[in-house]
Formats: structure tokens, C-alpha cells, sequence
């Protein structure tokens, strides 16, 4: 079975990253745009993720009412993310109806209206999502914390936005920024599955190829400066657990330090999935587990990094054991950070991380989506080489390396302590 | 047969074997990834527990891989985890469930794990305990979600009296009073060969498949294993009912307003899922989500959704919404309701929803775990080896009249229930 991988950049700047895989009669198309919550300033936040919802409410070709039925009449699963650093489309369809799919993204691309009406109404239902969002303990408190992590950098904010500036955004303040961000030249077309490379490679350079070039992006550049010193903070609110959070400075996806970091996660928290159609597996033997969660001082202890083009931060998250205080939880945790940065971890650990990693890579490619999905993620903060490379970089990750990076990353000085504290009915 | 049809599982490509001791296996090899899924259900749920133990038959198998007569917990999961496999258990009413993936080459330790935690656990008393005080966690953060409280009042309200009503994870007050005799009585009663269904799907050969069920489980024989206690019959609303349940200082309320819906093997249930699509699924939520969504901008959720499996289950709408906005998305919702009642479907929506659903067919049955799912379908439903094959054609039997028949036998715009759970 061969896997044809073909990249390429269209006249107009679009990079192109076609996959043939012939195991069902399916494709995937994955439409990339790097614009995000990092390409936000104060008064406009939230405004990437508005941009996304508005994607969905049509073209003068597509209209609201046609093209929320274009896809789901032919069989297709699509939807739209919104990330820190990136924005992205995708639809899989029956192989014989993609191309529906591909001059709807076309269109978008450049035609969208951003009518004021549907403005209006989306702004609520915007509202409404983050309402939903406030009602979970773990995104207020995941809120406080973030914007205690970065008060220069722009990943200070939530990619949903402030409400402040849910309420105050105009429809030329949207339009404006589609405008800027959505043009070829800063977008990634990745297709996997059943299809001929010339014949889509010729699509595709018919429907996108006469987009204009647009103007590169203005960016951001607003460095975080070193944290000096811990910072503890809490949230009040509704309910009866308590939770903590810890997180550290981590680097960016394409730091070499990110390597030997995935494996000290896999040891200390349980085998992370960045791939986000194929979940992952327990972590009852990782050593935060062992040390927390069996000893009764949490009911659940995870931990996880994201791949960022940006330094961004490891995060555990830890449900207090009823019985416990959140200082009693945090301090256990402190003893398990110590331990990876005094102790060598074995060999075997690393090797077992190592197959976890090859098995999480092994459900991942089961579907089509997914191998659409890597091929434009893993240019959004590196390259299609970063994933396809990345058992071997595992691989060659030493019990060494792994103590260097614990000790490196894991500062106490650098990290922020936030704490859930639930008022049991007291309001 | 074509390309798209010969994708999908059929009588050429799927074994089913029922073993001498009652276990049926049912297969299905895909030599594309070098992994393999178990999955699987019994006879064991929550209609077996008693009122002021409810919980009980969750509770149990939550505590299966906690510990077995021959490894302890650390070392089930220590075995699995090492080599990147998973395998968990779950309860629902009629039937408990297991799914677990890894390797190819893994396969046999996963169904070694998976024999001894359904024959042999060990139920020993520190690990209940332990389960015990996460159990009670997770049922505390279910009283401050607003959407988990909306369903369980709307249950609550629907199916009064009856064991649909209850909520399979039990209540704090009814988890605390399970025992370890409980648990070691519940499974030694109802634990067994008969009943069990295991579909391997994944990069093993159908007759090898079998060999590693017959080693890991073939020879587990239970004298007396209970059968499932009788479903009573569910009595209909006589009229709307609504209920409110408060959680303090929320930002959001959830709503839920719906009625019964059909049994899997009622003669409605196509023409009811195609309906209930076009009601609060297609493109963008269907119907309601157009009018509550997409119209009105009052909610970024708001759907439907049929719950149809051995007994007749709910068809309900559910909505996130402000506060504030509860009583204008109920009234949309229940105006949607009547007009789907009234007047049924166009001819264009059901032929949108007709090619969706059969176009949509092979996206689900792509992965290992989708395929599984769709085997364990068939078998727990008789629904025949060759159920993908037909599928297109059971769909595009469907009519708008029988679509209409279907909305007007089940939904009675007058006799809902409607259950709210937020500040």
C-alpha cells in the first residue's frame, strides 16, 4: 500500500499537501489559516474564533441557508476550529462528492458577506457559548491563570474573547480581520484519501489558484519577559470540589526540548494525544496517578502540553480529594516534580513511553481525518517532517535529556499555582 | 456491488461464531493499521438494582479492573498502559459494556485482561473504598452540571416510576449504602458466558480472532446466572410537565423538552430518525437549530436527539441558553414541536436527509471502533449480517406520509415534558 505524499505552492502562495490513501472511499480536505487568539489585541479579542462562526453564514455563491446544507446533503462531516495560533476548516466527504467541498472553500476564502443582521445574531450565540463556558469550573479557573501567565503576549486571553469584547465588536472590525488574515498566502490546503494527485492537485489549482495574493500578515511580536517568581492565585465559585492547577513555561512545538519534555509527560501524567480525533488512553500507572490519585490526595491528576508556535505552558490538573486540602494535593505533586529532577528515570520508562506513543500514532491513522488533520497541524507550528519524524525523535530521547529538561522547565519560580475554591452553596 | 458498497461490513466479510459456553464473537479484519478494537456488551445493568441501592450494577463495573484474584490494579493497568492499550467498562440500564484497543500484537494480553476482570475480580476492600470517594466526586460534579441535571430531572418527569427514570450512576445517598458483599453478590448472580457479545475488529484474521476469545474466555461456565429483571411498560404524560432545577451562581441554564420515543425495533424507528434529523440535526442543527440558534442567536447549542433502544426510549430537544432566555427558547422549541407534529417534512428535506444519511454511512464505519460499534448494532438488535448493505435502500423506502404518521403517533405538543436546571 503506497501513500503518495505530494507538496507543493500554488502562484498565489497557498501551499498545498496532498495525501492519497486508498483504504476506504473517503477524503478529507483541511483548509489552514494562521490567525488565531495570538493574532489579537485588547478590544478585539475573541475576534478569530467570531471570524470562524461567520464563515458559516454564507457567500453571495453560498447563502447562510444553502451552505449549512451543502455538506450534510452529501454525506459529509465538517466543522471549523479556532485555536491560540491557527484557524482551521475541514470536511470529509464520500470521495466522489469533495469537490462540493472544495469551491465552498474557495468561496469563502474571499467571498464571505459578514452581513450585519447575522452579525447581530451570532454575537449572542457567541455570548451564549461563553456563558456555557463560565459554567465549567476548570475554564474560569484555566482563565485566571492563563492571563496570570502572560500579561505581554497575546496568549493571554481565552481564544472564546472577553465578554467586554463580545459586546463591543463591529461588523467592520470582523471583516477587517478576515480580510487580512484570510488570504492564500497565509492558508494550508492538506487533502488526504481516495484520489488521483494530478487530477486533485489540477482541482484545486483551478478553484484557489486565481484568489489574489494578499498582504503578509502583520504579527504580533510581543514577547512574554521572564517570570520572577511563583504566582498563586484562586477562583470562588458554585459547587462542592476543589481543584489545582499547576502550570509551567514549556517551549514551543519546535523547540528540541519538546521531545524529551513528551516523554518526562508520559512518565509523570499519562501519554498526551495531540491528535484531536482519536483520543487516548489511561494513565493509572503514570507516576502523578500512583503518587495522587491512589494515595487519596486527588481523584484525578492530567497533565498536558500543547503544540504552540510560541513558548506556552505544561499544565496539571488535579481534583482534590474531598477529604484533602489543595495545599496537601499540591505539595504531593512538588515531591513527584523534585523526584524527576533529582532522580535519573529508568530506561524502561522511556521505552515505554515509546510504545505508548507508537500505539497513539497507530489508532490515529485508522481515519482519513486525521491524516488530513496532521499534515496541516503539524505546519501550523512546524512542518509534515515534525510529525513524521517525531517516533524517531522520541526514540532517540535519553535518560539524561529527560532530567536536563525536568530540571530546565520545571522552575518554581516560573510557574503559576491556581486553586478552584468551591463555595458549597454559600454565595 | 460497487466501490462505496463493498466498503462497508457485509455477510463476505464478517464472522459470527457462538461459542459452546454462550459467548457470540463477530469480527471483522482491516489490515490498514496495525491496530485492533475489543468491544463489547452483557447482560447486566440498572434495571437489577434496588431503589436504595441504585448505582449498585455501576458501581460494579467500575471496580472490575480495580484489582482481580491474580494481578492488583497497579499491575492490570501497568500491563496496559506499557504497551499503549486501553480498556475500560461501563454501565448503562440493560447491559454493561466494554471497549478496549491496542496493538495487533497486543491482542492477547487485552483479552486476558479482559477474562479476568469479567470472571475474576477481586472486589478487595481498599480499592472499593477508593472507588468509592471518586464515584462520589463525579456524582458532586453531575449536581453542579447544568446540562447532567437538566437530562436527569427530564427523566425524572418523562418516565415517572419507572426504571428509565433513574440515573444508572445512582445518587450520593444510594452509592454510600453499596457494599463489598454488594458488589460480590451482584456479579456472582448476574455475571456470565450467556448474554456476552465480543466484536474484534482491527488487524487479526477472523479465525485467529476466535482462537484468542476461546483461550481467554471459553471455558468460563456460570451455574444459575439471573436473567434481567422485566421491563415494565412506560405510561404516557397526560398532560406538560416542567420542572426547574436550581443551581446557584451558573452563567448558563440547560433545557430539555421532549416525550417518549420509539423502541429500536418499532416499525418507526426509520421514519422517526430521519424525522428528528430534519427536527434538530441536519446541517446545522435541523430545524431548531435554525430557529433558536441561527434566527434568534439565543443559544450555541440546541437540538434533538432519539434515544431508541430496548424499551421505548426519549425524543427530546436540548438547549443551552441565558438565564434570562429560558422562557422565549422553550416556546420556540414547543412551536417547533407542533408544527413537526402538524405538518411533518417536505419532500426536499426528507431527500436531504435521506442522501445524508446514506452518503455519511462509510465516514462511520471507518475506524476499528466504528465498525465495532456498528457490529455490536446489528447483533444486539437482530438486525441481519447484511443491515450496512440494505441500509441504503431502508432509508429511501421512507415517506414524508410516514414521517408525518410517526411525528403525529409519538409527539403531543400538549403532553411534554420540560425540565430546566440552572440559576
Amino acid at each position: 500500500m503506497k501513500n503518495l505524499l505530494t507538496q507543493t505552492i500554488l502562484s498565489n502562495g497557498l501551499k498545498v499537501l496532498l495525501k492519497e490513501v486508498h483504504t476506504a472511499p473517503i477524503i478529507s480536505s483541511w483548509l489552514w489559516y494562521r490567525v488565531g487568539s495570538r493574532d489579537e489585541v485588547q478590544g478585539q479579542t475573541g475576534i478569530s474564533h467570531w471570524v470562524e462562526h461567520m464563515q458559516f453564514k454564507g457567500t453571495p455563491q453560498f447563502p447562510a441557508n444553502i451552505l449549512d446544507k451543502v455538506i450534510s446533503r452529501e454525506g459529509g462531516s465538517w466543522n471549523a476550529f479556532t485555536y491560540m495560533d491557527w484557524t482551521a476548516y475541514f470536511e470529509t466527504m464520500p470521495a466522489d462528492k469533495i469537490d462540493i467541498a472544495l469551491r465552498l472553500e474557495s468561496d469563502r476564502m474571499i467571498n464571505s458577506r459578514f452581513d450585519s443582521n447575522e452579525v447581530a445574531s451570532e454575537r449572542t450565540v457567541i455570548i451564549s457559548e461563553r456563558e456555557g463556558n463560565e459554567n465549567e469550573p476548570l475554564f474560569l479557573l484555566g482563565e485566571a491563570i492563563q492571563q496570570s501567565a502572560f500579561r505581554v503576549h497575546p496568549y493571554h486571553h481565552e481564544v472564546i474573547g472577553d465578554m467586554a469584547d463580545l459586546r463591543t465588536m463591529t461588523r467592520d472590525d470582523l471583516y477587517n480581520h478576515y480580510r487580512a488574515f484570510y488570504v492564500p498566502n497565509n492558508a494550508i490546503m492538506a487533502v488526504a484519501g481516495d484520489f488521483d494527485t494530478n487530477t486533485m492537485l489540477a482541482r484545486i489549482k483551478e478553484l484557489f489558484e486565481s484568489i489574489p495574493t494578499g498582504n503578509e500578515p502583520a504579527r504580533l511580536a510581543r514577547e512574554e519577559p521572564a517570570q520572577k517568581g511563583e504566582v498563586r492565585l484562586s477562583v470562588e465559585g458554585p459547587g462542592a470540589t476543589s481543584y489545582v492547577q499547576v502550570c509551567y513555561r514549556f517551549p514551543s512545538a519546535s523547540h528540541p526540548d519538546f521531545f524529551p519534555l513528551s516523554v518526562l509527560d508520559s512518565l509523570l501524567a499519562g501519554p498526551s494525544n495531540l491528535n484531536m480525533f482519536s483520543g487516548g488512553i489511561s494513565n493509572k500507572t503514570s507516576r502523578l496517578y500512583r503518587a495522587l490519585v491512589d494515595k487519596e490526595l486527588a481523584v484525578s491528576a492530567h497533565g498536558g502540553a500543547q503544540a504552540t508556535i510560541d513558548p506556552f505552558l505544561y499544565t496539571v490538573s488535579m481534583t482534590v480529594h474531598p477529604k484533602r486540602k489543595p495545599e496537601e494535593t499540591l505539595a504531593a505533586l512538588d515531591k513527584e516534580i523534585q523526584r524527576v529532577k533529582e532522580e535519573k528515570v529508568s530506561k524502561e520508562e522511556i521505552t515505554r513511553a515509546i510504545k505508548q506513543a507508537r500505539a497513539l500514532f497507530a489508532y490515529g491513522s485508522e481515519n482519513i481525518t486525521n491524516q488530513g488533520f496532521w499534515m496541516g497541524y503539524a505546519e501550523m507550528f512546524a512542518n509534515y517532517e515534525w510529525f513524521q519524524t517525531y517516533l524517531d525523535k522520541l526514540s532517540k530521547v535519553t535518560v539524561k535529556d529527560v532530567q536536563r529538561v525536568a530540571n530546565e522547565y520545571f522552575k518554581p519560580q516560573s510557574r503559576v499555582v491556581g486553586t478552584y475554591m468551591p463555595l458549597n452553596g454559600k454565595a | 456491488m460497487d466501490k462505496l458498497n463493498s466498503a462497508l461490513p457485509g455477510p463476505n466479510d464478517i464472522h459470527r461464531e457462538v461459542l459452546p459456553n454462550g459467548i457470540t464473537v463477530i469480527t471483522r479484519s482491516n489490515f490498514n493499521s496495525p491496530s485492533v478494537v475489543v468491544s463489547g456488551y452483557f447482560d447486566s445493568g440498572s434495571l437489577s438494582d434496588p431503589d436504595e441501592k441504585l448505582g449498585l450494577a455501576d458501581f460494579v463495573t467500575s471496580a472490575l479492573m480495580r484489582g482481580t484474584k491474580r494481578r492488583s490494579f497497579d499491575k492490570i493497568y501497568n500491563e496496559l498502559e506499557s504497551v499503549g492499550a486501553s480498556l475500560g467498562f461501563n454501565s448503562g440500564v440493560h447491559k454493561s459494556g466494554f471497549h478496549g484497543r491496542s496493538l495487533a500484537e497486543d491482542l492477547p494480553l487485552l483479552l486476558t485482561l479482559l477474562s479476568e476482570s469479567l470472571t475474576q475480580p477481586a472486589f478487595q476492600k481498599t480499592e472499593v473504598e477508593k472507588l468509592r470517594a471518586q464515584l462520589l466526586t463525579g456524582l458532586a460534579i453531575r449536581a453542579q452540571d447544568t446540562s447532567d441535571m437538566a437530562s436527569m430531572v427530564f427523566d425524572e418527569i418523562l418516565f415517572n416510576g419507572h426504571p428509565y427514570s433513574r440515573p444508572e450512576d445512582g445518587h450520593p445517598e444510594t452509592v454510600k449504602k453499596i457494599t463489598r458483599d454488594d458488589l460480590v453478590r451482584f456479579h456472582r448472580e448476574h455475571y456470565g458466558p450467556r448474554g456476552l457479545v465480543i466484536a474484534i475488529v482491527g488487524a487479526v484474521k477472523a479465525e485467529e480472532a476466535v482462537r484468542q476469545v476461546k483461550r481467554a474466555l471459553g471455558g468460563w461456565q456460570v451455574k444459575g446466572q439471573k436473567d434481567a429483571n422485566q421491563l415494565p411498560d412506560v405510561k404516557l404524560l397526560k398532560k406538560t410537565i416542567s420542572k426547574t432545577h436550581r443551581i446557584s451562581g451558573k452563567s448558563q441554564s440547560d433545557l430539555v423538552i421532549g416525550t417518549n420515543g420509539p423502541k429500536r425495533k418499532d416499525p418507526e424507528f426509520m421514519s422517526a430518525t430521519l424525522g428528528n434529523n430534519i427536527l434538530g440535526q441536519f446541517g446545522m442543527m435541523g430545524r431548531i437549530g435554525d430557529v433558536v440558534r441561527e434566527k434568534s442567536g439565543l443559544a450555541y447549542y440546541a437540538y434533538s436527539s432519539l434515544s431508541a433502544g430496548i424499551g421505548p426510549g426519549s425524543w427530546e430537544v436540548s438547549a443551552g441558553v441565558n438565564p434570562q432566555n429560558v422562557k422565549k427558547a422553550s416556546d420556540l422549541i414547543v412551536t417547533e414541536l407542533t408544527r413537526f407534529a402538524q405538518d411533518g417534512v417536505t419532500a426536499d428535506e426528507l431527500a436531504d436527509s435521506k442522501a445524508n444519511f446514506i452518503g455519511r454511512l462509510p465516514l462511520s464505519l471507518e475506524s476499528n471502533g466504528g465498525v465495532a460499534n456498528a457490529l455490536l448494532n446489528i447483533e444486539r438488535h437482530d438486525l441481519g449480517l447484511d443491515y450496512y448493505r440494505r441500509y441504503p435502500d431502508l432509508v429511501n423506502e421512507v415517506t414524508p406520509e410516514e414521517v408525518l404518521n410517526t411525528a403525529r403517533k409519538f409527539i403531543d405538543p400538549n403532553k411534554l415534558a420540560i425540565a430546566v436546571a440552572g440559576p
